[in-house]
């Protein structure tokens, strides 16, 4: 019987290169920037590295397709490397692909990285294509992820039967958290302080989004190389160890989006991943056993029902905890400690594994004091791909051995 | 007996007061300001005669066995295809059977009448029965053109049968003549016309009564006998003369709906009867006079059946769901006659794939999706696995329509970022009231009046134009229904 992941891998060196409108970058130099401060943190030469995984999402623009932009930049001497795609959770798929070919024991050490230069497309937010089938450009709506995540708002009004008024307040607060985060954080995209008035004041951008309840888009790589514990406590005889405590996905079953039993407010997969999570990583209460958090805030209201879905606050009463602070730096447990995709923007083929990289520089004590988390037990990042009633949750926990 | 079995009318929801072209463009041609009274029906952005063919015809087939449809005859001189039966798309969206005879009927802004007695006589001829006759028109005129003015946008249509007649067909008189009073040649895209006066002497004083003059003696039948006169002509001068010259009564005269929408081309006559009808008691005789390039000349007479007519829009509903289109430059863009920048997200190229279509056309075109036979859940888009977690059966489905269906929106927004011509997109989740639920784009509504909860119907829609391959793809939209004060 299979018994999870849980200990069984550990992170041995991370990456994470500067978000933004890297103008000057393509994803080459990304990805460089990525491995190069991987590499030298895990303390290892490129030679052992024995195989590779690499997050990329978008096929229109970026590096299209395969494992091959990975091998060639780096000149990767003829490991296996394989692309993994998975809408947001690609570069958390990459993660865990590295993380089980580890735990497999086909290979002691291994290469995660992710990286998306978006910054070509000519044009605010993501570029639209075929992201579901050529079928889409037939019966689809009209739709961008604005619109799309913005209707969790409309179905948690009619659900809670709660003012628009009122969610405009709370994910209000929400963006403006993330601001206060991200504006610590020198590898942000958006560094600036803004206030819940400022953000409840910005133009729509989709009925009820505003400018600052939607995440940034941005150019980012991040990495991570991954052994197996033993060999990781031999290199790195000077430090604890950061080890994964579960890494658990799951995929829309077609039900939320053509049968009736969904409500259109929640993620039923971010539940499902959840709940595996906790098990796998043996965790019964999370909202006292979770030290820390960086989730899928794509938009605002994203963030805000995902605290429910996670488990960490009750049907129902995200309203309350974000209002009182529960999410916030100095909260309970802290919510987009880095900043978030709020603040990072949202390179997609990046972006899990920039959320593993905030617990780790977490759990190891590397960040200054300013934005230091108080609890440091388990880190949980949470990527939601594709969109509410089409979806993949992908979570990962972290935490010292 | 063959005749009309029931009518169904289209108007579109968007109206132009004429005012407000006359205060943008008529500096060009101040004599427009005779033509400015009144406003104009437009077909919404994502509307064309086909989308409003299906609207009518929709309409039409409102309480009817579709199943028993033996022909669609389609009649518009703005068809968005020269080759590709626009018939079959109509047919399609009408959600009736393939095997069918379905036929465009185009040319001159009579057609619409001809399609009519095409069907009327197919059925008298006792080898078809239950035509739908469904007629559209989306007739540009030039910026500053008395015709921008003038013509409107609309559908209307009827179901040709020999059961449960409302309006017996008793007979017709047709004149043909190259009357060129209005043409567009093979690349136009505006109509061009010859002088008013020439028009209206000629033309409707002459060729008018002529077919009038031809009916009434063949069918020995007076102008007295009619309790209504429908037939199209927008010079109010040439009405009053009409009236005159045929002594039709003031009682007897059927509203042009120049007023409230305008000159509409080939269904002009048929919308004109369609409100004919909606007032018409059993025993009426109604008379209907097409003109463009001829006449066709038809009389009916109204039956008992009409007063078992279920519940549709026709005319006066359709009029009745209006709202203003406040802004010229709207409807410009709307028609293509303005380029304005959507933004490059709207130059995203996409490409129809044909074969794809065609494996996908129901469910696409006329919104079928499917029913388990285990469970009886219905869903769209079509499953092959049952979506009820607690059935799963694997090839159980038969074919199930939802573009007949109310829903109710469960969840929608309005979005800035997507590319539109008619910002913000709306769009959001419907969930059926029978069962099944699906995200479909919103239109004919602005956000400010949505709430969820509220009831929608569907509405088969041009979902995108494809400038680049000149191609028209459509889809079903949802359509929130507003409560009335």
């Amino acid at each position: 019987m299979a018994d999870g992941i849980k200990d069984k891998v550990a992170i041995l060196g991370m990456g994470c290169s500067k978000f933004g409108e890297r103008w000057d970058c393509s994803a080459e130099e990304l990805i460089l920037e990525s491995f190069t401060e991987c590499i030298e943190d895990a303390g290892i030469e490129k030679k052992d590295i024995q195989a590779a995984y690499f997050g990329t999402h978008i096929d229109e623009i970026n590096v299209g397709k395969g494992g091959n932009p990975l091998g060639e930049t780096l000149h990767l001497p003829y490991i296996p490397v394989t692309r993994t795609e998975n809408y947001c959770a690609t570069a958390t798929e990459a993660l865990r692909a590295a993380c089980y070919a580890v735990a497999a024991g086909a290979y002691d050490i291994v290469l995660a990285l992710g990286v998306e230069k978006l910054k070509d497309t000519g044009y605010g937010g993501l570029p639209g294509g075929a992201s579901f089938g050529t079928e889409m450009f037939l019966r689809g709506s009209n739709a961008t992820a604005p619109g799309l995540f913005a209707q969790l708002a409309t179905a948690y009004a009619a659900k809670y039967d709660m003012s628009m008024d009122k969610i405009k307040e709370a994910i209000a607060h929400v963006s403006e958290k993330s601001h206060a985060n991200g504006a610590l954080n020198p590898k942000a995209h958006l560094r600036r302080a803004v206030s819940a008035d400022q953000i409840k004041a910005a133009p729509m951008i989709a009925y009820p989004l505003g400018l600052f309840d939607c995440c940034g888009v941005s150019d980012g790589s991040a990495a991570a190389i991954v052994t197996t514990p033993e060999i990781a406590r031999k290199v790195k005889q000077n430090q604890g160890l950061v080890t994964v405590k579960a890494l658990q996905i799951a995929v829309s079953s077609g039900e939320e989006e053509a049968y009736t039993n969904w409500d259109g407010a929640h993620f039923v997969t971010t539940r499902r991943a959840a709940t595996k999570a906790y098990e796998e990583a043996g965790i019964k209460n999370p909202r006292e056993e979770i030290s820390m958090m960086d989730v899928h805030d794509c938009f605002s209201i994203t963030e805000f029902v995902t605290m429910e879905d996670l488990h960490i606050s009750p049907k129902g009463g995200a309203y309350e905890d974000v209002m009182n602070g529960f999410f916030d730096l100095d909260g309970h447990v802290p919510c987009q400690i880095d900043g978030g995709l709020k603040c990072f923007g949202h390179p997609i083929g990046a972006s899990g594994l920039r959320m593993v990289y905030a617990m780790y520089e977490q759990l190891l004590e590397r960040v200054p004091a300013e934005r230091r988390v108080k609890r440091l037990k388990y880190g949980l990042t949470h990527n939601l791909g594709g969109t509410p009633a089409r979806n993949v949750a992908a979570i990962a926990i972290v935490g010292r051995e | 007996m063959a005749g009309i079995c029931s009518y169904g009318g289209y108007v579109p929801r968007y109206r132009l007061n004429r005012g407000l072209i006359y205060q943008a463009m008529g500096w060009m041609n101040p004599a427009n300001i005779a033509n400015a009274k009144g406003e104009k029906s437009v077909a919404n952005f994502d509307e064309d005669s086909i989308t409003m063919a299906v609207a009518a015809g929709t309409d039409a087939l409102r309480g009817m066995d579709r199943s028993s449809v033996q022909g669609i005859y389609f009649a518009s001189t703005t068809m968005p295809y020269k080759e590709r039966l626009n018939a079959g798309i109509v047919t399609a969206a009408l959600g009736v059977k393939d095997q069918i005879r379905a036929a465009d009927f185009s040319g001159g802004i009579k057609s619409g009448t001809t399609a009519l007695l095409s069907a009327l006589e197919s059925v008298e001829s006792g080898r078809a029965n239950n035509i739908v006759v469904t007629a559209a028109d989306s007739r540009l005129g030039k910026p500053a053109s008395p015709q921008e003015m003038i013509f409107g946008d609309a559908g209307a249509s009827f179901l040709v049968g020999r059961d449960n007649v409302i309006a017996e067909f008793k007979d017709s008189y047709s004149v043909t003549y190259d009357f060129v009073d209005h043409f567009r040649g093979e690349f136009a895209k505006f109509d061009r016309q010859w002088e008013d006066r020439w028009i209206r002497d000629l033309g409707f004083m002459e060729i008018l009564p002529e077919a009038v003059t031809g009916l009434l003696e063949k069918t020995e039948l007076k102008i007295s006998d009619f309790s209504k006169v429908v037939y199209p002509c927008h010079y109010g001068a040439a009405r009053k003369g009409l009236n005159k010259k045929l002594a039709i009564t003031p009682e007897a005269v059927q509203d042009n709906l120049q007023e409230q929408v305008g000159d509409t081309g080939c269904p002009q006559a048929l919308l004109m009867l369609v409100g004919a009808l909606e007032n018409a008691s059993p025993g009426d005789k109604i008379l209907v006079i097409s003109f463009g390039s001829g006449c066709d000349a038809m009389v009916f007479e109204v039956t008992e059946n009409i007063r078992k007519l279920p519940q549709r829009y026709g005319l006066s509903g359709s009029l009745a769901k209006r709202a203003d289109l406040d802004n010229y430059t709207k409807y410009l863009v709307w028609r293509d006659n303005l380029p304005a920048d959507a933004g490059l997200r709207a130059e995203e190229d996409a490409w129809t794939r044909w074969s794809q279509l065609w494996r996908k056309r129901r469910e696409i075109l006329g919104l079928w999706g499917t029913k388990c036979k285990k469970c009886g859940t219905v869903q769209y888009p079509t499953q092959r696995v049952c979506v009820n977690p607690a059935c799963n059966a694997t090839g159980e489905m038969e074919p199930y329509c939802f573009s007949d269906k109310r829903g109710t929106i469960a969840s929608f927004t309005g979005d800035n970022l997507a590319a539109s011509l008619n910002p913000p997109a709306i769009y959001g989740q419907i969930v059926f009231e029978q069962g099944g639920k699906y995200m479909f784009d919103f239109t004919d509504c602005d956000l400010e009046s949505l709430s969820t909860g509220m009831s929608v119907e569907m509405s088969f829609r041009r979902k995108y134009r494809d400038q680049k391959r000149d191609i028209a793809g459509y889809f079903w939209k949802a359509v929130p229904i507003q409560k009335e004060e």
